[in-house]
């Protein structure tokens, strides 16, 4: 080991940049110390990595499904391979890049800093989900190579039983990629309650650790039941055991219990780690103390535990008995209570702030505006008398595309943005950031706001054509879809730009109180020397901003334990 | 056999220790009178149980076996697993997964039972009674109710 | 305090066992443990799916467990069942070995459990073939048959010429139990065809008064069948089946897991890589093993010990 800790309080960041002094990126080289690493930094920029090249194959779908919406009539594609492409775009979203989503491209990098620790718990599972990802990402696209499956993402039976697609390669890959979530929450369990730093109690720690931790409950204890699912399904069609096939003396709609009873925490698990990075961007590019931590912290846990009561708002009509259909439309109105109680919290956190409008932030107010506009439209999906209406057309396509795009993709990338410096050790150009943050947000809007419109029409979903009358709606939203297209594409651009020739960064260009700051930008590989002491995350006030360098002077406040001081 | 650093804690009366530090981390170890305690019960429980299927209680039976199986799991755990010596917080992270499951299995069935099952008659015959009385079977309905029962219906595949 | 400093000296000065990210073992092996019951938990909620199904199948067809549940042999899951609780003391018994550093008696009890192992797994596959040679299996692949007249005592009071058990034959047949007045036997009755019908032998299906809540109105007879008399077997008996090669069959590839895992363990012990200072492995695969004996424990009298 004989890489130099760096010693923050002598940083400077000019220097830094020139002397390039040892981090986690040249720690080690060659493909090898990648392919073998249990650096949970460099475990979670390949985690990046992988996933913004999905969300690239799952967003290229979408452009070829918008592109053939444009105009009713089949114009690209056959009716039967726009089966496919929805499917394959919603399977690759959700699996490959919303649900790992957050907590692996980010949380991995980031939660060991925030704890101050030198890795997760345990490094090899953390290495070996990686790998399931890989792996399941690989049966995926075999099966579009190979023909592709038309089930739509959530394969109901009868149907994904009985087509001639290749529903079990799709549907193993994603078994596979269940248990690496599951891996992945196990780890982040474990790291949260034991290797927290002196100081640090629960009620110490940043929000984001206790989304991360809400987040890793729900992976623990719903995903398994998706792998039973699955697994059932794999076995219906190899073996036609008989348990979702009426004829057989099986209950089809069994399935979608069993589906949605994952899947409906699922999307909490899409949700919980993007509220906990806007509890972390917002009070410091507001400059002022997050408000109510505690009610934060604890409508984390209660989303947690209410999402697993709600599943049945997705069968309102699937067969649900009116019992079911009373009882999960009341769980699904009292889920939405702690989401709203986040949003009050933050926005009493920017209220008589100082206001940052940074690319993080000017993602994060994207996030407040799109995920509430998706949160309360889901109010009409779970009322039982307007979802008859409504179910299975635009207006719940335009629903979830706001709370997952909207909220967990737009926190994605504030996130990114936030700890894009830290993970790199460069900064972007915040005018393209900027730039590319209206962009998207406009592109957004137009997207996906006609389709509320159109699914109160009637406009079905799932649907290659359609009757002349909704053809403006999909036209608007289609030069939405092309906008934010192109905004993504810039996005990555000057992203990749900053790589090379990025300002250096300094260890806490935003100035915050969270541990991760307290190391380099990019982050030494064994994170620090000595353990920093933890105080309050979000005590900003103790953070002196330096005007001359345009940056924030390290926490003099954070010494280690051991107190090191001075050159380490 | 003691290793440098390591110091015994109080003995059991059987006389071997009861909790040990290993390099600084304790851990119990459990005494071997305990363990044949444990597989004596449980095998005494499982005779119990198969005995306790011969006699006809009604739907009592099905509670029985399974109050006998719970039993037996606790056993198990608190004792084969250690739980009963480990921290607690392991026993909460045990009884959630068995709450979680019971939500599950619960509130299915709370929505299955109440399905309409008189739509297909002899489908479900055992709930057939409990529902208002309905259609007259038609003509051609499913391969429902005709007596051929030694085959099952041609699969829909 | 947890001060890195002391534990990132050189290897030789800290326990070989500690990785480089704890601080000290205890919390080591504390975080060791906690991950190990999460994974448990994982699991339990894998099989949780399956009593699901169990559960709906059976709060709405008893009558095909009841009918069904005869064609398993009691006495072989019985073994099972004891069969797996002797390896779940086995196993815990191998950790306290491992944790006195008794390193042969860890040896002997782990390939003990192995051995455990092996012989559920021999009786399931004899229970499987026996299935399977009968017919008795899922979805479309069920198709009981008879099998030709066997020995002649299978029966106990057996009187039809063409009487034979489509019960497991090699096996002690369960009908060995002498079949108890009334609705009381225990074992298997033996319906077998007779021109698309079937006859029961022994009944086991009590009459309307005494019988469970709604059963006796879920087959073709509300009057009472005695021993002899022709009836219809309930429809879609074959999810019983369904249900049980799926249950068991999960239940089963654990067991496989499991056991790799003990032998891994077992050849790490007769290497001598665990002693009273390292034995964190050995305990960790103990908790597997004892989960699949306490899904057993559940599964044996929800599949064998139907009323």
């Amino acid at each position: 080991m004989s890489d130099t800790p760096i010693d923050v309080r002598n940083a400077d960041g000019q220097a830094a940049g020139r002397a390039a002094p040892d981090n986690y990126l040249t720690h080690a080289r060659g493909f090898r110390s990648w392919a073998f690493t249990l650096d949970h930094k460099r475990i979670g920029v390949m985690y990046l990595v992988s996933l913004l090249f999905f969300f690239f194959l799952g967003g290229m779908l979408a452009m070829l499904i918008r592109a053939e919406l444009v105009e009713p009539g089949m114009q690209i594609v056959s009716k039967s391979r726009y089966n496919e492409l929805f499917t394959l775009h919603g399977a690759i979203m959700i699996f490959l890049v919303v649900i790992p989503g957050i907590p692996v491209a980010l949380g991995n990098f980031v939660l060991p800093l925030m704890l101050g620790a030198r890795d997760v718990a345990f490094p090899k599972l953390n290495l070996a989900s990686y790998y399931l990802y890989v792996a399941g990402a690989l049966f995926m696209l075999a099966a579009i190579a190979f023909g592709g499956v038309d089930t739509g993402w959530t394969f109901y039976t009868p149907y994904s039983t009985t087509t001639n697609t290749n529903v079990v390669p799709v549907v193993f890959g994603v078994f596979i990629l269940g248990f690496s979530s599951i891996f992945t929450g196990l780890n982040f369990i474990v790291t949260i309650h034991k290797l927290r730093p002196p100081g640090m109690n629960w009620f110490r720690m940043p929000l984001f650790l206790w989304s991360l931790y809400a987040t890793a409950i729900i992976q623990v204890l719903a995903t398994p039941v998706l792998g039973i699912t699955l697994l059932l399904l794999i076995v219906e069609r190899a073996f036609h055991i008989g348990i979702f096939d009426s004829a057989l003396g099986g209950d089809p709609v069994l399935f979608q219990h069993f589906f949605w009873f994952y899947s409906h925490p699922a999307v909490y698990i899409m949700i919980l780690p993007a509220m906990g990075v806007i509890s972390e961007v917002i009070p410091t590019f507001s400059r002022k103390h997050i408000f109510g931590y505690g009610a934060i912290a604890a409508s984390s846990i209660a989303i947690a535990v209410l999402s697993f009561l709600v599943w049945g708002h997705h069968m309102f009509v699937s067969g649900q008995s009116d019992l079911g259909n009373m009882i999960f439309s009341a769980f699904t109105f009292a889920v939405a209570i702690p989401s709203a109680v986040k949003v009050f919290n933050w926005l009493a956190t920017m209220y008589k702030g100082s206001i940052a409008l940074q690319t993080p932030m000017l993602y994060a107010l994207s996030f407040l505006f799109l995920f509430g506009i998706g949160g309360m439209t889901g109010l009409f999906l779970a009322t039982l008398s307007t979802d008859v209406h409504l179910h299975d057309t635009y207006f719940v396509v335009a629903h979830f595309h706001y709370v997952i795009m909207g909220g967990t993709m737009i926190a994605f990338f504030a996130g990114l943005h936030y700890w894009w410096p830290k993970m790199t050790g460069r900064m972007y150009s915040e005018r393209l950031g900027a730039l590319s943050a209206w962009l998207v947000f406009i592109g957004f809007n137009l997207t996906f706001f006609p389709q509320f419109v159109m699914g109160a029409h009637g406009m079905p979903r799932r649907y290659a054509d359609y009757p002349a009358q909704f053809e403006p709606y999909h036209l608007l939203s289609s030069i939405g879809a092309f906008l934010m297209a192109a905004a993504f594409f810039l996005m990555a651009g000057y992203l990749l730009h900053a790589l090379r020739r990025g300002r250096p960064a300094p260890p806490n260009p935003w100035g915050s109180a969270t541990l991760e700051w307290q190391c380099a930008s990019p982050p030494p590989y064994d994170n620090f020397a000595v353990t920093p002491q933890a105080g309050d995350p979000y005590d900003l006030e103790r953070l002196r901003y330096d005007a001359a360098r345009g940056w924030y002077d390290p926490d003099e406040d954070a010494k280690s334990a051991g107190g090191a001081g001075g050159a380490a | 056999m003691m290793t440098e650093g390591m110091q015994a804690a109080a003995e059991s009366p059987s006389g071997e220790p009861s909790a040990r530090t290993v390099h600084g981390a304790r851990a119990h170890v459990s005494s071997l009178r305990e363990l044949a305690a444990v597989l004596a019960a449980l095998l005494a429980l499982t005779a119990l149980t198969v005995a306790a299927a011969r006699v006809d209680l009604g739907s009592w039976n099905l509670f029985i076996a399974l109050g006998i199986a719970s039993v037996k799991v606790l056993l198990v755990v608190l004792f084969f697993m250690h739980l009963r010596y480990d921290r607690p917080f392991h026993g909460i992270v045990f009884l959630a997964a068995i709450l979680f499951v019971m939500l599950f299995v619960g509130l299915v069935l709370v929505d299955t039972s109440a399905y309409q099952s008189n739509l297909i008659p002899g489908y479900a015959p055992a709930l057939e009674e409990s529902e208002a009385p309905q259609q007259p079977a038609p003509a051609a309905q499913q391969p429902g109710s005709a007596p051929a029962p030694s085959q099952p219906p041609s699969g829909a595949q | 305090m947890h001060d890195r400093e002391s534990s990132s000296l050189a290897h030789g000065e800290h326990p070989p066992h500690l990785q480089h990210h704890f601080s000290d073992e205890q919390q080591q092996l504390d975080s060791d443990k906690l991950g190990m019951w999460l994974f448990l938990v994982s699991e339990i909620l894998l099989f949780g799916g399956l009593f699901c199904v169990y559960a709906n199948y059976r709060a709405h067809h008893p009558e095909v467990f009841i009918y069904a549940h005869r064609y398993l042999d009691t006495t072989l899951g019985g073994i099972n069942t004891v069969v797996l609780i002797c390896s779940s003391f086995t196993m815990a018994w191998a950790v306290r070995a491992a944790q006195l550093g008794q390193r042969r008696a860890l040896v002997t009890l782990l390939a003990l459990t192995l051995l455990a192992g092996l012989t559920f797994l021999g009786i399931k596959s004899v229970e499987y073939e026996a299935k399977w040679k009968h017919g008795l299996l899922w979805g479309t692949h069920y198709r009981p048959v008879a099998e030709e007249p066997a020995a002649p005592g299978s029966a106990s009071g057996g009187a039809a010429p063409t009487a034979a058990a489509p019960t497991p034959a090699p096996a002690p047949t369960p009908a060995s139990v002498p079949a108890a007045t009334g609705a009381q036997s225990s074992g298997a009755g033996q319906p077998l065809r007779q021109g698309g019908q079937w006859i029961v032998e022994h009944s086991l299906i009590p009459r309307a008064a005494q019988g469970p809540a709604g059963l006796a109105s879920g087959l073709a007879a509300s009057q009472p069948v005695e021993p002899g008399q022709i009836v219809e077997q309930p429809k879609n008996v074959q999810v019983f089946f369904a249900v049980y090669f799926a249950m068991t069959g999960l239940h089963a590839i654990h067991v496989i897991a499991g056991m790799v895992v003990i032998a891994i363990m077992l050849l790490l012990a007769l290497r001598g890589r665990f002693d009273d200072g390292y034995y964190t492995p050995v305990d960790l695969t103990g908790l597997f093993w004892h989960l699949v004996d306490v899904i057993w424990i559940f599964l044996f009298p929800l599949l064998y010990l139907i009323r």
